[in-house]
C-alpha cells in the first residue's frame, strides 16, 4: 500500500469513528422538544405506584356473567372478532386446567374445575415481552402498567413467543374487516394489519378519571387499585382471602390475583 | 485536460438541471394554495398556522410518545389553553373534513401518512 | 474479480435464468403475503413462529459452520483447507443473506424494520442478533475477497486480514450462540427453556454445515475440473462425524433430562412430536422418526472410516445426516417449542403453500448468491492454475 493511500484510510476512519461517535453522544441526550407549549398530566387521572387487579371468581355464576365484561372490553377499544385461530384476544374465558395448568389436580372439586376464568394481560412486574421487543413498542410505564405503542411495533411476534400467559393477539388480517363499520367505539382507534395487541388495563380511561371497562361492568366483582398502598381495596381483599396468581413459578410477578 | 470542452460543456449543463427548481420557482408564480377548507367557525388552532403548517406532523409524533410513554395526555399551549392529547378526538373533532382538509394538502404535498389505518377519519367525509 | 462472471458456459446461465424466474414466482406469492398479512401462513395466535423463523435458525447455523474451515486452516495451520476455504466463506455469505431475508418474511410489518435500530434494545436478544449477523456478513465478505484477491495475484494476503479472521472465528461461534439465546432466554416454552440449547446448536450447525458444503464440492467436482482435495474431503467427514456425533448425545441428554425427571413440562412437547398427542400422530411425528433413522442411519455409515472413505456412500450418509439436522431444527424446534400451547393445549401447525412457496424464494435467492459467489471463486481458481500448466 502506497503511501497516500494509506494516510488516506487513516483520516477516513478517524473521521468516521468521530461522526459516529458524535451521532452516539447526540442520541444519548433527549431530544429537544418540538412543540412549544408543555405537557402535563389530565388533574383528573388515576394515579398508582402498581397498578393491580383482583378477581372475585366466587361471585361469578357461570360463564355467562363474564360476558358483559368481555363485550364492554371488546367494543370500547374495538376489538375485532375474528372467527379462527388467528384471532384477537384482549378479555377471554378459559377453563382452570388451562388457566392454572401447574395447580391442577384430579380430584380438584367440580365446580372449581368447570367453572371458566378470565384472561387478561398480567401487566407483570418483570415482563418477558418487555424484555424480548427488539424495539421498544412494548413497554413498562411507571405505575406497572405494560402497554403498546403499535406505531412503532415491526410485527416480530418475539413478545408473544416470550408471554408465558398466551395474553397477546396478532393481527393477521385487516382488523377493519371484522369490525362494524362504523366502528362500535368512535372515540377508539383500532389496530392495524401486522402489529401485535393487547389488554392496556384501560391507561387510556385511567388518564381520564375513569375505572377499566371490564371493572366498572363487573359492578365490583372486579377490584382494581393500587398494590403499593395497604389501604386499597385490591390489598384489602387479598389481605383477607386467599388469592392465586397464574404461573407463579415463572418470576413474572403478574399484577392479576384470582379469589378462588 | 483530457477532452476539455465536452467536459466543461456536461459540467454546466449538469449544474444547470440540478439547480432549476430553484431557478424555475424564481421566474414561476407564487406559492399556489393547495385550497384547503379550514374548520368553519374556529378561529385559532393549538399553535399558530406557521407552526401547525410546518411542524404538525412531528408534534403528532410527540404527542404520541408522551402520552403512550408518560402520560401526559394535556398539551398546554403557550396561549395557556390546555388540549387533550388525542388526533381522533382533539384534532380531528374541528378538522373533521378528512377530504378537504388533510387529504388535499396531503396529496398536493406527495405524502402518503398511514394514520388512518387505525384512527378513525370523522363520518361523512370519507 | 466481477468480470469472472461473464464467461461461464451456457448452462451456467440457464440455471441463474431458471432461479430467477423461481424468484419472481415466488416473490408474487410474497407480494400476496405484503397484502393479505400473514393470515396467508399456516401460523396461528399459538403458534406464531413457524417454517420462516425455523429456517432463519436453521442457516445462522449453516453460516456458522464456516469456522470448520476456518479455524484448522488459520489455527492449526492446516494447509489442505487452503483450496476449499474460501467456498466455506461465501456459503456463509449466502447462508447470512438467506436468514435476513427469513426475518424479514416473517415480520408483520417490514418496512418498519429499520426500528430495530432507530431505537436499539440492549435489553432485546434480537438486537444483538442482527447486530451480530451483519457482522458477521462483513467480515466474511472482506475476508473472502481480499484472500481470494491475494489468491489471484499469488501474493500472501495483506497482514491485517489476519485479526479479522481470528475475529471471525469467535464470531461465528458468537451468531449461532445469539440465536440460541432468542429461544433459551423464554420463560414458559419448555421445549426451548434449555441450557445446552446453545451447544446442541453449535453441534448441529458443525456437522450439517459443513456436510452441505461437502455435497455442494462434490457438484461442482461434476460439473467443473475443480477438486477439494482428497485429504481435505477426508478431514472435512472426520469433523462432521464427531460434530454429529456430539448432536446426538445432546439430544440423548434433553431426553434423558425430560422423561427421568417426568416433569410435565418438560416431556410433553418431546412426547408431541414423536407420539402426538391422545394417540394421533400428527404430520411431524412421521419426519421426527424419519429423522431419527436417518441420524442413526448416517452415523453407521460415516462412523466406521471405510465406509465414510467410500465416494459411493458418503453423498448417501451425507444427504441423510443433512435431512436429519434439518427435520430437527428446522421443523420440530419451533412446533415443539409450541406445542403444547402457552395454556397446555394442543394448537395444530403445519405450513401452508404459500408459506413454503415464500421460503422457497428465499431459498432461490441464497442459491443465486451462492452460484454467483462460488463462480468467482472457481474462475480465479482456474486462472491461477492455468497460468501453472
Amino acid at each position: 500500500m502506497n503511501k497516500s493511500r494509506r494516510s488516506f484510510l487513516k483520516v477516513a476512519g478517524f473521521s468516521a469513528f468521530a461522526l459516529t461517535s458524535g451521532m452516539a453522544a447526540l442520541s444519548g441526550v433527549a431530544q429537544a422538544q418540538i412543540a412549544p407549549g408543555k405537557y402535563e398530566r389530565a388533574a383528573n387521572a388515576l394515579h398508582a405506584k402498581r397498578w393491580g387487579m383482583v378477581i372475585d371468581t366466587r361471585q361469578f355464576k357461570g360463564p355467562e356473567d363474564y360476558k358483559p365484561l368481555i363485550q364492554a372490553c371488546h367494543s370500547f377499544h374495538n376489538v375485532p372478532h375474528i372467527p379462527d385461530n388467528q384471532d384477537i384476544k384482549w378479555l377471554w374465558l378459559d377453563s382452570y386446567a388451562h388457566v392454572f395448568p401447574d395447580d391442577m389436580n384430579a380430584h380438584l372439586n367440580t365446580h372449581t374445575r368447570e367453572s371458566m376464568y378470565p384472561l387478561l394481560c398480567n401487566h407483570c412486574t418483570n415482563p418477558p415481552c418487555v424484555r424480548v421487543c427488539p424495539t421498544q413498542a412494548t413497554y413498562k410505564m411507571d405505575d406497572g402498567i405494560v402497554a403498546m405503542d403499535y406505531h412503532r411495533c415491526i410485527g416480530c411476534r418475539f413478545c408473544m413467543a416470550g408471554c408465558p400467559y398466551g395474553a397477546r393477539s396478532f393481527n393477521f388480517k385487516d382488523p377493519r374487516k371484522f369490525l362494524a363499520n362504523p366502528v362500535p367505539n368512535p372515540e377508539y382507534p383500532t389496530r392495524m394489519i401486522g402489529v401485535v395487541e393487547k389488554c392496556t388495563f384501560c391507561a387510556e380511561r385511567l388518564a381520564v378519571g375513569q375505572m377499566p371497562a371490564c371493572v366498572e361492568a363487573a359492578n365490583g366483582k372486579i377490584l382494581f387499585g393500587d398494590l403499593e398502598d395497604p389501604n386499597s381495596t385490591v390489598r384489602q381483599a387479598l389481605a383477607t382471602n386467599y388469592s392465586i396468581r397464574r404461573k407463579p413459578s415463572l418470576g413474572t410477578q403478574p399484577g392479576v390475583y384470582y379469589l378462588i | 485536460m483530457y477532452n476539455a470542452k465536452a467536459v466543461i460543456v456536461g459540467i454546466v449543463i449538469f449544474v444547470a438541471l440540478f439547480t432549476s427548481p430553484f431557478w424555475l420557482s424564481m421566474m414561476g408564480q407564487d406559492y399556489k394554495s393547495t385550497g384547503i377548507e379550514l374548520p368553519k367557525g374556529e378561529k385559532e388552532c393549538i399553535e399558530d398556522v406557521q407552526f401547525m403548517r410546518d411542524q404538525h406532523m412531528r408534534l403528532l409524533n410527540e404527542w404520541r410518545d408522551e402520552a403512550l410513554r408518560k402520560e401526559n395526555r394535556v398539551y398546554v399551549a403557550t396561549s395557556g389553553k390546555k388540549w387533550n392529547i388525542s388526533l381522533q378526538n382533539t384534532c380531528l373533532k374541528c378538522h373533521s373534513n378528512y377530504k378537504e382538509f388533510c387529504e388535499k394538502c396531503h396529496t398536493a404535498n406527495g405524502v402518503d401518512p398511514y394514520c388512518w389505518t387505525c384512527h378513525i377519519i370523522p363520518q361523512g367525509s370519507k | 474479480m466481477l468480470e469472472k462472471l461473464l464467461d461461464g458456459p451456457k448452462t451456467f446461465y440457464m440455471w441463474l435464468l431458471f432461479l430467477l424466474v423461481v424468484i419472481a414466482g415466488c416473490g408474487l406469492v410474497y407480494l400476496d403475503q405484503l397484502y393479505n398479512g400473514l393470515s396467508v401462513t399456516g401460523l396461528s395466535r399459538d403458534v406464531s413462529w413457524g417454517l420462516y423463523i425455523s429456517q432463519f435458525t436453521y442457516f445462522v447455523g449453516v453460516a456458522a459452520s464456516a469456522v470448520m474451515l476456518v479455524l484448522p486452516t488459520y489455527f492449526h495451520h492446516y494447509k489442505k483447507f487452503k483450496r476449499m476455504i474460501i467456498f466455506g466463506e461465501f456459503m456463509a455469505v449466502a447462508a447470512v443473506v438467506m436468514c435476513a431475508l427469513f426475518i424479514v418474511v416473517d415480520l408483520g410489518q417490514p418496512q418498519r424494520m429499520l426500528n430495530v435500530m432507530l431505537h436499539p434494545s440492549p435489553n432485546s436478544v434480537m438486537f444483538y442478533d442482527m447486530m451480530v449477523l451483519i457482522g458477521y456478513l462483513g467480515l466474511n465478505i472482506i475476508i473472502g475477497w481480499v484472500t481470494l484477491e491475494a489468491e489471484r495475484h499469488e501474493i500472501d494476503p495483506p497482514k491485517w486480514i489476519k485479526p479479522l479472521i481470528y475475529l471471525s472465528i469467535l464470531w461465528a461461534f458468537s451468531i449461532h450462540t445469539v440465536t440460541a439465546f432468542l429461544y433459551a432466554g423464554i420463560p414458559g416454552r419448555h421445549y426451548w427453556l434449555t441450557a445446552i440449547m446453545a451447544a446442541r446448536f453449535l453441534s448441529s450447525a458443525f456437522c450439517s454445515g459443513p456436510a452441505i458444503l461437502l455435497l455442494l464440492m462434490m457438484v461442482l467436482r461434476r460439473l467443473t475440473s475443480f477438486d477439494p482435495g482428497k485429504e481435505a474431503v477426508k478431514t472435512l467427514t472426520t469433523i462432521i462425524v464427531y460434530a454429529m456425533c456430539i448432536n446426538v448425545f445432546f439430544y440423548l441428554l434433553e431426553i434423558f433430562t425430560a422423561f427421568y425427571s417426568g416433569i410435565p413440562g418438560h416431556e410433553e412437547p418431546i412426547h408431541f412430536l414423536f407420539f402426538g398427542h391422545e394417540g394421533h400422530l400428527t404430520w411431524v411425528s412421521y419426519w421426527m422418526w424419519g429423522a431419527v433413522i436417518m441420524a442413526f442411519a448416517s452415523l453407521a455409515l460415516l462412523i466406521p472410516p471405510k465406509m465414510r472413505e467410500n465416494a459411493n456412500v458418503l453423498p448417501i450418509a451425507l444427504i441423510m445426516l443433512v435431512l436429519a439436522s434439518w427435520i430437527d431444527k428446522g421443523l420440530g424446534l419451533l412446533v415443539a417449542g409450541f406445542t403444547p400451547n402457552m395454556f397446555e393445549a394442543f394448537t395444530p401447525y403445519m405450513p401452508s403453500a404459500k408459506e413454503i412457496a415464500v421460503a422457497l424464494g428465499v431459498y432461490a435467492i441464497g442459491a443465486l448468491v451462492l452460484s454467483l459467489l462460488w463462480k468467482i471463486a472457481l474462475g480465479v481458481k482456474m486462472e491461477v492454475n492455468h497460468m501453472h500448466d
